[in-house]
This record gives structure tokens, sequence and C-alpha cells, in this order.
């Protein structure tokens, strides 16, 4: 998939005009953020922010030796009988992909929900070889069926209202026109359940991966994942390298919050446990098991201190909900795959910042998205950081524009001397007379300060300044009424 | 007697005075002496979260010389204090000598609601505004600084106001610094909410701690003729008897 990163702005403008997606955004809200809210406080707030204290304690040690776990994960995974394989990045892991199922001769594939598939744009790949894979979470389902991507990281076709799901299974299955939820969910349901059985391969991503056990966790609501892993003969887990966790008791700790983090629920239906292909003793299973680890731009967020913080990340999509701006412009604004706040922190180390640049920017810097981030990822300081590298980072990595530039140089100025500032703004004064409505300005005739009064008015400068009443009036005044105490 | 040095704010220098003013009347009326360190700017808040660190940075130090004596710093900005309080001490990294002096002043440097309930421990300072009126809380000084309930102490020791509520009021009104011009359209949008939100109150005026917030949700309110006002805590707070 190639990254459209760069239309940002034009893509989050087709979001604000668009009525369906505006009222699925609303929804978000009202479904997904307040039933987090509710889940905390019933397991009480205290609780929650003690699991989160100490998710965040295992992330940051797992990640301070993730060399050493992910060799252990390795390791664990090969004594269960399974295969290893380490990928540089997507493109490279797709082709590990490719590479198992032409080995198998392997028609078709079905694929749980992995967002590091879409990194590796998997399907097209596969398609591109003769490999059919189909999506079996029903979110992907549709969404593949439309030819779009992920809205959303937990829910990839929240954007899509019940019509036009019912419109696109016409259009592509041929089922009855207007059909209901019900009914739309059983002929997804009859058309796929088909395809498991036929399937030569399963694909799933992994939430986590122990590595003490060498076992891959995935957690689900629609039993979809633990199909596409044990019925076809054989499964290839996908996942970020950075999913590795030390022991099996950490699920403790992060299957209590990734939940009530992304859905609000207590559990998922579905809580699925690998560790490696059947075994002789075994009435079910795979034949092989493959994991497929990836790093694609993760080792750069791994050596960046600074950034290192966006690998704690347990992907519940949290602070999608929470985000005014996400909130606004939704998922495919962001132009890749991991939309939102922390998409824009993770998203530049994967397609780089240049290419990326908007997405930093693009966040009014609230810390509604580390306020409610189960493993209190500081994500605005990791926004400032790679706008500071934007515009003063290394040559490779800058990309500014002179304009602004050119603006802060002036600004900067202004306000290393205050004299300059006084005279500057003696002449501005003067100027906005004509223009002012009792202290406001309905236009402004700059350069992309002329945005600003598209929707509003701007103050226009007062007639004398604080400097110059405090030297005038203030100084030497007297408290104006008689103290309280 | 408390001393304390206000660090009025670029915009409240420029564009507000009066808050300054009435800032300066009420730590006054507590018996607090004020002093105002003439050649005071800006807090750099626009460069930094802009990335123009290099441009910031002068403006930290001149933080770091103005204020050095103060016994107190005292800002009527949320998102100021938390550039002055969080991010300048980060800033200034490079020189440890200045970071320490940073983190030492940063220790000192308050907010004025948080400089009024945690310090001088006042919530009731005389104050009466017989109006309904309604609170923002504003994102940085909610949540980098954590002043959640101070405000809302101090408004309700305002005689004769009646308090409304706003739905969602945690929630950001889409300002952010330059990405209201960056990218206006989003920022008017979740600004829409935040207005409709205010609406309901039915209130005269919405106060908050923080200059940045009003003048944002202040503008799109003068646009579409809305009754309600913007108003700085210090202003809500002026006891009905100061000429202000």
């Amino acid at each position: 998939m190639q990254p459209r990163t760069q239309e940002f702005s034009k893509l989050a403008a087709r979001a604000l005009g668009d009525t369906q997606v505006q009222k699925a955004l609303l929804g978000l809200q009202t479904g997904f953020d307040q039933a987090r809210q509710r889940a905390i406080l019933e397991l009480t707030p205290e609780a929650w922010d003690r699991l989160r204290d100490r998710a965040r304690e295992i992330r940051r040690h797992t990640l301070e030796r993730l060399d050493y776990y992910v060799g252990l994960l390795a390791d664990n995974v090969v004594r269960n009988g399974g295969a290893v394989h380490f990928a540089r990045d997507a493109h490279e892991a797709a082709q590990i992909v490719l590479d198992i199922a032409r080995r198998n001769g392997v028609k078709l594939a079905v694929k749980g929900k992995s967002m590091v598939s879409e990194e590796m744009a998997l399907n097209h790949l596969l398609a591109a070889n003769g490999v059919e894979a189909l999506e079996t979470d029903l979110g992907e389902y549709i969404i593949q069926l439309a030819g779009e991507t992920p809205f959303h990281i937990v829910a990839p076709a929240i954007h899509k209202s019940q019509e036009e799901v019912a419109e696109l299974f016409a259009r592509k299955l041929g089922t009855p026109e207007g059909a209901d939820a019900e009914a739309l969910t059983r002929i997804a349901r009859e058309t796929l359940r088909q395809k498991f059985l036929q399937a030569g391969m399963g694909i799933s991503g992994v939430n986590f991966a122990i590595a003490e056990t060498g076992t891959v966790c995935i957690v689900t609501n629609e039993g979809n994942g633990r199909m596409s892993t044990s019925l076809p003969p054989i499964h290839v887990a996908l996942m970020g390298m950075e999913k590795v966790t030390p022991a099996l008791e950490d699920l403790g700790v992060f299957y209590r919050l990734l939940p009530r983090a992304a859905t609000g629920q207590r559990a998922t239906s579905y809580f699925t446990l690998v560790s490696g292909p059947r075994r002789n003793e075994d009435e079910d299973g795979p034949e092989q098991f493959h994991l497929v680890m990836m790093d694609n731009g993760r080792s750069r967020l791994l050596a960046d201190p600074e950034l290192r913080e966006a690998l704690f990340c347990i992907r519940c999509g949290a602070c999608l909900n929470a985000c005014p701006v996400y909130r606004k412009v939704g998922g495919h604004a962001y132009g890749w795959v991991y939309p939102g706040p922390i998409g824009a922190v993770v998203t530049p180390a994967m397609v780089g910042l240049p290419k990326a640049v908007a997405l930093p920017f693009a966040s009014t810097l609230c810390g509604a998205c580390r306020e409610v981030c189960p493993v209190k990822i500081n994500i605005p300081r990791m926004l400032l950081k790679l706008r500071a590298d934007a515009v003063e980072g290394a040559p490779g990595q800058r990309k500014a524009s002179w304009y602004e530039g050119l603006t802060f140089r002036a600004w900067g100025r202004l306000m290393r001397s205050e004299r300059t500032l006084a005279r500057a703004r003696g002449v501005a004064v003067f100027l906005q007379r004509p223009f002012s409505r009792d202290g406001w300005l309905q236009k402004m005739p700059l350069p992309l300060f002329y945005r600003w009064t598209r929707g509003r008015d701007f103050p226009t400068l007062a007639r004398r300044s604080f400097h110059e009443l405090w030297e005038d009036e203030l100084r030497t005044s007297s408290p104006q009424v008689p103290p309280l105490r | 007697m408390v001393r304390a040095s206000l660090f009025a704010t670029c915009l409240v220098d420029q564009f507000f005075p009066q808050v300054g003013v009435s800032t300066v009347n009420l730590l006054r009326r507590l018996e607090v002496q004020v002093d105002f360190p003439v050649g005071q700017t800006c807090c750099g808040q626009p460069a930094f979260n802009s990335g123009y660190r290099s441009h910031a940075l002068p403006l930290a130090l001149r933080w770091l010389d103005l204020f050095q004596d103060s016994e107190y710093v005292v800002v009527p900005s949320g998102s100021c204090a938390a550039m002055l309080k969080v991010y300048t001490p980060e800033l200034l990294k490079d020189n440890p000598k200045d970071a320490q002096r940073a983190v030492e002043l940063a220790r000192r440097t308050y907010e004025l609601s948080q400089f009024l309930v945690d310090v001088l421990k006042v919530t009731d300072v005389g104050a009466s505004y017989p109006a309904r009126i309604t609170y923002h809380a504003s994102c940085h000084l909610l949540r980098e600084l954590g002043v959640s309930s101070q405000p809302l102490a101090l408004l309700r020791g305002v005689r004769g106001a009646e308090f409304a509520p706003m739905e969602a009021a945690t929630e950001c009104c889409g300002f952010g610094g330059t990405f209201a011009v960056k990218y206006a359209d989003i920022s008017t949008a979740i600004l829409a909410g935040k207005l409709r939100a205010i609406e309901v109150t039915e209130a005269e005026a919405v106060v908050a701690c923080d200059m940045g917030c009003l003048m944002h949700m202040g503008g799109a309110m003068r646009r579409r003729g809305m009754k309600t006002r913007p108003m700085h805590l210090a202003c809500s707070h002026v006891p009905k008897s100061s000429p202000s």
C-alpha cells in the first residue's frame, strides 16, 4: 500500500464533508469511549491506574532487553515445533508469507485481523501471485470487499452504515438488497465458513507473544481468529517484534487492560493461545506453525529514547476514540495503516518523516490520548519531538515550510526585544484601525493567518499593551479595593 | 507578605491587557506584593510547539534572567504555565546549569488558579458576579499541570454567579496554537462541538484560565452572534466595586 500521508489535508477535508463518516465518528465517542470509561469505573480508577503502571513497567523492561526476549521467544517457538522468520521490513515479511504459501501450494488463505499485515500490504502481494487472501473478521471482510483500508485499529469498518454494507454485499455477493444487520452477518458467516474449510493457510495477527513459552495470544470477538488458526493445515502468525512479553503471567495485566481500553469489555468473546503446531496427542490444529517477526521501522523507534515509548502500544485504539482530531477526520485521512495520535507517532518511523510530516502537526496537543492510554504513552511529547525533527532535525529528516520559517524568524526577533516589539505594535495598531469592529477583525489579509478568520473573528491588538498600563497606572497604584483580610 | 511576579503572557500583554490588570488587582487585594518584570514577552510556546526550538530557547533564557529573584511567578494561562513548568527545563537540557535554574524556577511558578488555591489557600476572594456562567477546562491546565478542582472552587466562591456545568467541559476547543491556522477547517469543526455545548448552558460568560482558548472560542462566538462572552477567570473575580 502506497502511503497517502502527504494528502492528509485533502483526505481530512473529504471526511469533514462526509455526513456518514461524521455520524459514525459520533457513534465511536458514545460507543467505545464511554464504554471504556464505564469499564474503568467498575474496576475502580485506582485499580486501573495500578494496572497501567504495571503494564508500563513490563513494557519498559521488555523493550530494554528486546533482543533477549525476541531470541527467547524464537527459541521456544522452535522448541514447540514451529518455524520462526525475521523480516527487516514489510516487503521482506510479505515475501516470507508468499514463499510459505508457494512451497505448500496454497491457493486460498483465510486471514484473521492483523494490522501488521496491512503494513505489509499482504493481500495485494498474495493476490498478484495467485493466492487468494480472504479477510474473515467481519469488519475487515467488509473493507476488503469495498477495496478500502481500515478506518480504525479495532473497528476497521466502523465508518460504514448498515445500508452501505447491505448495498456492498448486494453488489459483490449478490445478496438481496436492504438486508438487516443480522442477515448481513449471516451471509458473511455462510460465505466465510466454506472458505475456512477450503483454505490451505490461515494467517493471524498477534496481540501478545509470550517469550518463556513460545506462545502467541490472539484477542478477538468473532471467533474467526480461532478458526483461521486451527482449521487450515498451516498457521502463519504475523507480529511486530515489539509485541513480545516475557511471561505468561503478564497476560494477567494486559488482558485486563486491552478489552477495557478498546471496547469497554471486561473480556473479549475469544481469547486464543497458540503454542506451535498440532502435537501427536492433539485432535486438531495446523500441521505447520510459522511466526513472522517484523521490524519495519520499529528499531528506529527503539533507538530513539524520546520515541521508544511508542512501542509500548498495545493497539487498543483508545487514543483514536479520545482524539478530537481523529473524531473529526477519521482513519482514512491519516493516509496509512495506523491513524490517530499513535499513528501520528509510528507512521513517520515506518514511512519516513518527510513523507508523513503532516501527521505530527495534525494535533491540538490536548493530551486526551495520553490520558486514556492504558500504558500511559506520552504521545503529545513525542509529537513535539517529531515536530522539532521536522523543522530542525537532521537534513534528511527536515521538511519545513519556508514561509513558516520566515514567520517564526521574524516572530523570534520581535519577542527577543521588547523595544522592537513595542515599535512593531505601534505600526500594527495603526494599520488595524480601519478593519477593527469593536475590537475584532473579520478578515486577516495575511498568508496562513487568513484561515483563522474563515470561521472565527480575531482579536485586535489592545490600544495599550499591558506593559504600558503597568508603567502608566499599575506600578505605583495601591489596591483599588480594601484587602479582604 | 507574599511577593509574586506576574508573567503576563504575550497574549495578555498585546491583546487582552485587562486580564493582566484584573490579575494584579486580585493579587493585591489578597495582600500579595505584585511586581511585573518589564521586558518580558513570551514563554516561547508557539515556537516550541511548532518545532522551532531554537527560537524558543532565547525566550526560555529571558524568563530565567528576568524572574530569577522572584519568590513566586504567577501566570494567568494554563498553557504558558505548562510551557514554563513542564517543557522549559527539557528545552534547556543541553545546558545543565540553565536546566537546573529552570527546574528551580519552575517549582516557584504557578498558574493563577493554582497559586490562589494551592499557595494562598484562598477559594473565596470576595468576588461577586451576578450572572449565569460556565467553565471550560483548558487542556494544558488540566492535563499537563493537573489543575482541575482549583478554578471550580474559585468559581463556587463567586457571589451571585449561577454555575451551569458544560457538557464535555474537558474536551479541547480545537485551538492548538498554530494548528488553528494550519488545519483551520478541522479546528473549526472541533470548535463547533464546543460552541454547541456552550450554547446549551445559556451562560452569559464562558470562563477559562487561558486566553488562547478564550480568544478561539470568543472569536467564533462573536462570528456567530452568540450572546455568551469569553471571560478569563481573573476577570470573573474582579470585585464589583473595582472600576476595571
